[in-house]
């Protein structure tokens, strides 16, 4: 098994591109790997209970992990999550490179 | 967990993005570790290190140098270094020097050297893992 740690740093609402990055992390966790979605920067505003959330939570119940940055959370004013959605530190990012999962930003 | 040498490329120009400082607190985790740290700083990120950027102070908010506090990344980086040799490990930053020369930032601060793409490939042959953090 392969894990990857996709990293979102845009918001959907800005970007169309990011519903595909959900996409691919969905079809890596389909093809048997173990797959981590990290939110940071703009890409915190999805984890609001909000439209985008669903696809996020869905995620969550796909096996996919969803964590958001919680310093960008800090930043934005965001303290509640919606479900399946996790705060983490940015130490996450350090953790999988050192694990060697394939990290990729977007 | 055991030493690993580990490389981040950077794009974006000083203080347009925030996907810098998000690659700050990232080196920063990896320096506190002790981690062997290798940066290369390409397009934009190339003024990163550059030696005469200066602090300044805002009279708009009416502050002086000392209450303006401005951070350059120029410090940023000197610091990521003190920090990485305090925990035991290095880093190796290198700047593209093409970008650098349609710049006009050659004058880096210590610690850190001119270099091409050719010691991007270099970094991920040596490397236990590679971050790209692309412009937008």
């Amino acid at each position: 098994m392969i894990s990857y740690l996709l990293i979102e740093s845009r918001d959907p609402f800005e970007s169309n591109d990011v519903p595909y990055y959900y996409e691919l992390a969905k079809a890596l966790r389909e093809a048997g790997n173990e797959v981590t979605l990290f939110l940071v920067q703009n890409g915190v505003l999805a984890a609001r209970p909000s439209a985008p959330a669903a696809a996020l939570s869905a995620l969550g119940q796909s096996g996919v992990k969803v964590l958001a940055d919680e310093f960008s959370l800090r930043e934005r004013g965001i303290a509640r999550l919606a479900e399946g959605i996790a705060a983490a530190a940015i130490d996450v990012v350090v953790d999988h490179l050192e694990a060697g999962s394939r990290t990729l930003w977007h | 967990m055991a030493k690993r040498t580990l490389t981040i490329a950077l794009m974006d120009a000083p203080y347009e993005s925030a996907n810098l400082t998000t690659a700050f607190r990232i080196l920063d985790v990896a320096a506190r570790r002790g981690h062997d740290i290798n940066v290369f700083a390409y397009e934009g990120a190339a003024a990163l290190a550059f030696a005469r950027q200066a602090a300044h102070p805002n009279p708009v908010h009416g502050k002086n140098l000392a209450e303006e506090n401005h951070p350059t990344t120029k410090d940023q980086v000197a610091a990521l270094l003190a920090e990485a040799a305090r925990n035991g490990g290095k880093v190796d930053w290198v700047n593209c020097g093409m970008c650098v020369d349609e710049r006009g930032v050659g004058e880096f601060v210590d610690g850190t050297r001119r270099g091409s793409p050719a010691d991007f490939q270099a970094f991920v042959d040596a490397s236990d893992n590679t971050l790209v953090i692309p412009t937008k």
